[in-house]
């Protein structure tokens, strides 16, 4: 089977996708004839055509407001934001209107819309190239949030994100785009090619949206993660040597309740972990989740570790960002509460 | 498909393996363009928003109406302040390199505009720059140490750690905190403008900003505000030709040129010659005078090109042709004032070659001292505290009590 890193693997998607369904249409900053900063969409635009893959002016609102027009009109536009950091400006596009048009037409337009991102940290780029903005997606009714953490589900996930008549903000963990970063960052890149997940196979294939998965299989206690930290960690259950579930999300909205409620029940403890802030984090809701389906058959208090309520800074990259101590120290904490 | 519709992408004359071709490029000859009273009707020089203001000619005269505002003295300041931002660029692209810092970009071929606009200012005045620039900064007198331990993010950091390298910030110097997210800087430099004007002072603003980046809803937001208000500010659209992958063109769309954006506003607009630094200095304190006599906004697209990468993350011989660079018809700014200067008897080959060696040794003295406060993964460094410090005035206890758990 072809081995891929998550760069290749969402490439590889656009071009199932694209060459199946010629209402696909892909664009973005830099994304035409050089094929992204990060390169996910190189070579596309030689494949397809300008017109169905081109460069978009410097102007996110303007990327993803033509994009519904596009979508309801009835193509299947892809576009992609340089950075989740840069989102913003489309914030608007995005929360008013693709978020809504079906609801508020009835259904007389719908808006099949992906948005992609590269999305956290670990890389000294800064507040502007280190947020993680899901929760601000996930609090909004009418988008599908999705975020992968190994190149076999980002092409799975992109597909069935294409084929999904909803709008779809796809957060891609741009530390993992090379390799599965466990959080040691002293030590050199592990690669793709030597990870099980980094086995992509060719043509179409889709991972659901809405169904998690469990990446480690454990008795004591439950952590439930997505992205770069479902790989954090993996790496932190074994340095503290706990018996951990590890929930990899995969989508957050709309949330796999059955396969979190499951695990919960089973070990009676869990352990949410973001990257993004605390405060108002996808972690608050996950906790309530948990809460409600799960509270007596919980024997300790659910913890959370996220990144600190703080802009991401540059110089305190590895203070800021939740590792493996921090989350090692909070399963232990699990385990004793 | 016959007669149906298509969808029009603009592509740039050539890309890589491509020979450079220029010749859509249309260039004034030096002189040429009148220069009108400040408090000229708008309406009367809506050709200049096609021409391009320009000083030097190609013998290294200064020529025509816009010439005559600097003295050699001050024009020899103009550059050897070049020289030492493009050697300091240079020394920090290295450091990069040699991994004591993330990330560095720099301004390669654009040095004219920034340390040539700098003169035009009063203190007082305050720029809302881009990260392209640092002239700003260094033609202002700012201690390069500081610039290198921010680079650094070291423990002398003025910033604390906090910013990506040349993300810098200095109220007393008229520069404002850089922005990673584009464009937002340049609305809020019309309002700074305005604020001035709502207190009766006599201080403006200038906002900056990159052609790519004219897409932004922010560059039209601060349009439409700066024409309504009158606001004292000089709007400056840097036109390096390029938006790291993305020729202008792309952002310009059928405009004709940058500076035609501000015809629809009303708002007088200039197109100058980017590369030459009197011609930036004239043009600049001409748009400095009438904002300053509150007669209003003015628009200048300064025609330059962006002569390295993009930033240390970007490798341009994947989109355009190496030899783009030589062939750029508007030349090299530093060259093209060393050239009037020797020309005016008042510098030589020798002692340009002499100043080099004096301005190298000065920056690698001031990267000494800098590195001894550390490099970002070497040596001394920002306190942990610091990264809670600052986000409020006041510490709220929920970050107080995060603070405790990081255990700083
Ligand atoms: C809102 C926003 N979108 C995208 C980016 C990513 N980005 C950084 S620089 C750049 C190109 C800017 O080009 P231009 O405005 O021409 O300025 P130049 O770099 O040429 O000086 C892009 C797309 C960003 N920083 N902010
Ligand atoms: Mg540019």
């Amino acid at each position: 089977m072809p081995r891929m890193t998550m760069i290749e693997a969402i490439r590889d998607a656009h071009g199932v996708k694209m060459a199946e369904d010629d209402n696909v249409v892909v664009f973005g900053e830099d994304v035409g004839y050089f094929g992204g900063v990060f390169r996910c969409t190189a070579g596309l635009q030689e494949r397809f055509g300008k017109s169905r893959c081109f460069d978009a002016p410097i102007n996110e609102s303007g990327i993803v407001g033509t994009a519904i027009g596009m979508a309801a009109f009835g193509l299947r536009p892809v576009v992609e934001m340089q950075f989740a950091d840069y989102v913003y400006p489309a914030y608007d596009q995005i929360v008013s209107e693709a978020a809504r048009l079906r609801y508020r037409s009835a259904g007389d337009f719908t808006c099949p819309l992906v948005v992609r991102m590269p999305t956290g940290g670990g890389i000294f780029g800064g507040q502007t190239h280190s947020q993680s903005p899901e929760a601000l997606f996930t609090h909004v009714s009418g988008l599908k949030t999705v975020v992968p953490s190994n190149p076999y589900d980002a092409k799975g996930l992109l597909i069935a994100a294409i084929e999904d008549n909803d709008p779809v903000i796809f957060l891609e963990p741009k530390r993992l785009y090379n390799g599965p970063f466990d959080g040691d960052h002293d030590k050199p890149v592990t690669p793709w090619s030597k990870h099980p997940l980094g086995e992509v196979p060719d043509g179409r294939y889709i991972v659901p949206l809405g169904k998690g998965a469990i990446r480690r299989e454990g008795a004591a206690l439950t952590v439930l993660a997505y992205g770069t930290m479902v790989h954090v960690a993996e790496a932190a259950a074994e340095m503290v040597g706990i018996d951990a579930e590890i929930v990899d999300l995969r989508t957050l909205m709309p949330l796999d309740l059955d396969l979190i409620e499951a695990s919960v029940k089973k070990t009676g403890r869990c352990l949410v972990v973001h990257e993004a802030t605390l405060t108002s984090g996808f972690g608050a809701e996950l906790v309530a989740v948990v809460a409600d389906a799960c509270f007596y058959h919980l024997e300790a208090p659910i913890v959370r570790v996220a990144g600190w309520d703080t802009p991401y800074p540059h110089a305190q990259e590895w203070d800021y960002f939740p590792g493996q101590a921090r989350i090692g120290g909070a399963m232990k904490r699990v385990m004793e509460g | 498909m016959g007669s149906g519709l298509s969808l029009h992408v603009p592509e740039p004359e050539v890309r890589p393996g491509g020979a450079p071709d220029f010749s859509g490029v249309k260039i004034a000859r030096a002189g040429t363009v009148r220069r009108p009273p400040v408090d000229v009707d708008p309406s009367e020089i809506r050709d200049l928003a096609f021409s391009i203001i320009r000083v030097l000619n190609r013998n290294g005269e200064a020529v025509g109406e816009w010439a005559g505002t600097l003295t050699d003295e001050e024009t020899l300041a103009g550059l050897k302040t070049m020289m030492r931002v493009r050697a300091f660029d240079r020394r920090m692209l290295m450091a990069q390199r040699q991994g004591k810092t993330s990330f560095y970009m720099q301004c390669l071929g654009e040095e004219a505009i920034a340390c040539a606009f700098r003169k035009a200012l009063e203190p007082g005045d305050m720029n809302f720059p881009t990260y392209r620039q640092q002239g700003l900064l260094i033609a202002d007198d700012y201690p390069l140490v500081d610039m290198m331990c921010q680079i650094y993010s070291n423990r002398r950091d003025p910033l604390k750690g906090r910013q990506l390298p040349i993300m810098y910030s200095s109220k007393s110097h008229g520069f404002f905190s850089i922005s990673g997210n584009l464009a937002t800087q340049f609305v809020q430099g019309v309002g700074w403008a305005m604020a001035s004007a709502i207190k009766g002072g006599k201080d403006i603003a200038a906002a900056w900003i990159g052609d790519g980046s004219t897409a932004e809803s922010d560059f039209h937001a601060g349009m439409v505000f700066a024409s309504t208000y009158k606001a004292p500010v000089v709007l400056n659209i840097v036109n390096n030709q390029w938006a790291i992958s993305t020729f202008q063109g792309i952002a310009k769309g059928g405009s004709g040129t940058f500076a035609a954006r501000g015809l629809g506003f009303g708002i007088p607009s200039l197109r100058v010659d980017g590369n030459d630094y009197l011609a930036v200095h004239a043009a600049a304190k001409w748009a400095v005078e009438r904002a300053r006599r509150n007669l209003g906004p003015t628009l200048i697209e300064w025609v330059t090109y962006r002569a390295a990468a993009h930033s240390t993350s970007d490798d341009p011989s994947a989109y355009r042709p190496k030899e783009e660079t030589d062939a750029w018809p508007l030349g090299d700014p530093v060259k093209r004032l060393k050239n009037h200067l020797i020309l005016r008897g008042a510098w030589s080959e020798e002692r340009h070659v002499q100043a080099e060696a004096e301005i190298d040794a000065e920056i690698l003295a001031a990267q000494k001292e800098a590195e001894s406060h550390g490099t970002l993964h070497t040596g001394p460094k920002p306190s942990v505290r610091d990264m809670f410090e600052g986000v409020y005035e006041e510490m709220p206890p929920h970050l107080r009590r995060q603070r405790q758990e990081a255990g700083v």
